[in-house]
């Protein structure tokens, strides 16, 4: 699992985190949401060594790391996608740079592009199909990552209402058929509790978690889950106040 | 064809009918001006006598471009891998510029002698800048997101280089290869101008001396007929390798 402690990040004299905590249930959906320029980017770039941290540590499956370079597969708002690749050989990044078998790989990356809709467009280079597409392709890439542990900065945050909620329940295949243990940043409430087995919701900075969420029920339905529905009220007051103080 | 190629075709031929016009009208001398009709002559029927000379001169060309990509090509790598061999490199690359490239060919054929080498420097010493500048520029203009997405999955700079920074870079390699091929003819026939005993520079200067004034016209749209043939090449070249644009 991970396991963040006592992480601290100043830019000159603006105070980032000053003893952030994180602990990860292994194969766990964690989100993270806060008020925008809270801070959860940066924690991002700390962990994937963007920035180097100030102090603190971090772990991974109980080894301390500088970063978690190399260690985590990463998804984002934009895509990534190379202009210049077909989408599967895009989606097979991650294993063409570890060096494995492109036989073993391309058979792997084909399956998923059958489980996303996506069967048919290998061939295509990105600019040839649709945003939603796009993100397909980029969620396939992230499953093509060795890796446990997925980070995902705003996902989907790009995509239209649609696209996006059809792709929330492919996020879901990440944790229930392929293990993975999540890691996601959110500005959106709704897809928070749709999708998290926990959330944490974080104050303005210096960042540290204000409040804790255990989400134990199950996924389908959430949507009209009146316990769900009591702690979005709750959490959107919150954020509104601290938009409110710092206005 | 689209409305600016029948403007910019319609300029050129009311440039040549004036010209050919003005010749007859003021009965200008063949060996001041020839008219045009006189120059498309000799430019077709002179072909035995300028192919061999065209020929040597489009080899000093060619092989300009090569020399220049063989040096522009891992010096513009390097620059970019390495931030301190640019930093200490960049003030030569920007004073290289301000050396008339012209005042040197004298001095390149002092040293290389009236054969090829010398025109071949000149012509890449020419090319090699803008190569270089629009290479490392492309490698530079790459979207940091992509650089640390690719540091995540624990790519090494050789699989950056040839993944992502070299196919990022490529539009940029082609637009300065473009301006490169279109002004290397300059370097070759300033070359064969100072020094040679072959090539359309060495030509011209015969012919001028002859007052073959229409042999000079033929052999400038021999090279610049060979000067668009380059940059057409490349241009197609362009094509052929970025399909994604």
């Amino acid at each position: 699992m991970l396991s963040v402690s006592g992480l601290t990040k100043r830019f000159e004299d603006l105070s980032v985190m000053e003893g952030f905590d994180l602990t990860l249930r292994r194969g766990g959906f964690t989100t993270l949401i806060g008020p925008s320029g809270c801070g959860k980017s940066t924690l991002f770039d700390i962990l994937t060594g963007v920035f180097p941290r100030d102090g603190g540590r971090i772990s991974w499956l109980g080894e301390d790391l500088p970063d978690l370079m190399g260690r985590a597969a990463y998804m984002q708002q934009k895509d990534l996608l190379l202009p210049w690749l077909s989408l599967i050989d895009n989606a097979m990044l991650p294993a063409t740079i570890a060096g494995a078998d492109r036989e073993e790989s391309r058979r792997k990356a084909l399956s998923l592009f059958d489980r996303l809709e996506l069967d048919g467009f290998e061939g295509y280079t990105p600019s040839k199909v649709s945003g939603g597409m796009r993100q397909r392709c980029a969620l396939v890439r992230t499953l093509m990552f060795e890796h446990e542990l997925v980070l995902l900065d705003e996902p989907l945050s790009a995509l239209d209402a649609i696209t996006r909620r059809g792709l929330q329940g492919l996020l879901l295949l990440l944790q229930n058929e392929f293990r993975k243990t999540i890691l996601m940043i959110t500005h959106d409430i709704d897809e928070a509790l749709l999708l998290s087995d926990e959330l944490l919701v974080l104050t303005p900075m210096p960042m540290r978690v204000r409040e804790r969420f255990v989400l134990d029920m199950p996924k389908a339905g959430r949507s009209i889950n009146p316990e769900l529905l009591k702690i979005k009220a709750h959490v959107l007051e919150e954020l509104e106040g601290d938009i409110r103080e710092a206005v | 064809m689209k409305r600016s190629n029948w403007i910019s075709l319609a300029l050129v031929a009311v440039v040549i009918v004036l010209w050919e016009l003005a010749c007859r009208w003021f009965t200008i001398p063949d060996f001041i001006l020839p008219p045009p009709i006189e120059v498309a002559k000799v430019t077709i029927l002179k072909a035995p006598l300028l192919l061999p000379h065209a020929g040597v001169t489009a080899l000093e060309i060619i092989a300009g471009i090569v020399l220049s990509l063989l040096i522009a090509l891992p010096l513009a790598t390097v620059m970019f891998a390495v931030p301190s061999v640019e930093r200490a490199l960049s003030p030569f690359l920007v004073a290289s510029q301000a050396v008339p490239v012209f005042a040197l060919a004298p001095l390149l054929v002092i040293w290389l002698g009236y054969g090829l080498a010398s025109k071949v420097l000149m012509a890449a010493i020419i090319i090699f800048f803008p190569i270089t500048v629009s290479l490392l520029e492309g490698y530079k203009n790459c979207d940091r997101e992509y650089a640390v997405f690719f540091d995540l999955m624990g790519a090494g700079f050789r699989q950056k280089m040839r993944l992502l920074y070299w196919p990022w870079a490529l539009p940029y390699f082609f637009s300065g290869l473009k301006v490169g091929v279109t002004v290397a003819t300059i370097g070759a026939v300033i070359g064969e101008w100072v020094g040679a005993q072959k090539g359309l520079g060495y030509l011209m200067i015969q012919a001028n001396a002859r007052l073959q004034v229409s042999l000079v016209f033929a052999a400038i749209v021999w090279l610049s007929a060979m000067g668009l043939a380059l940059w057409a090449f490349v241009g197609l070249l362009e094509k052929k390798v970025i399909t994604w644009k």
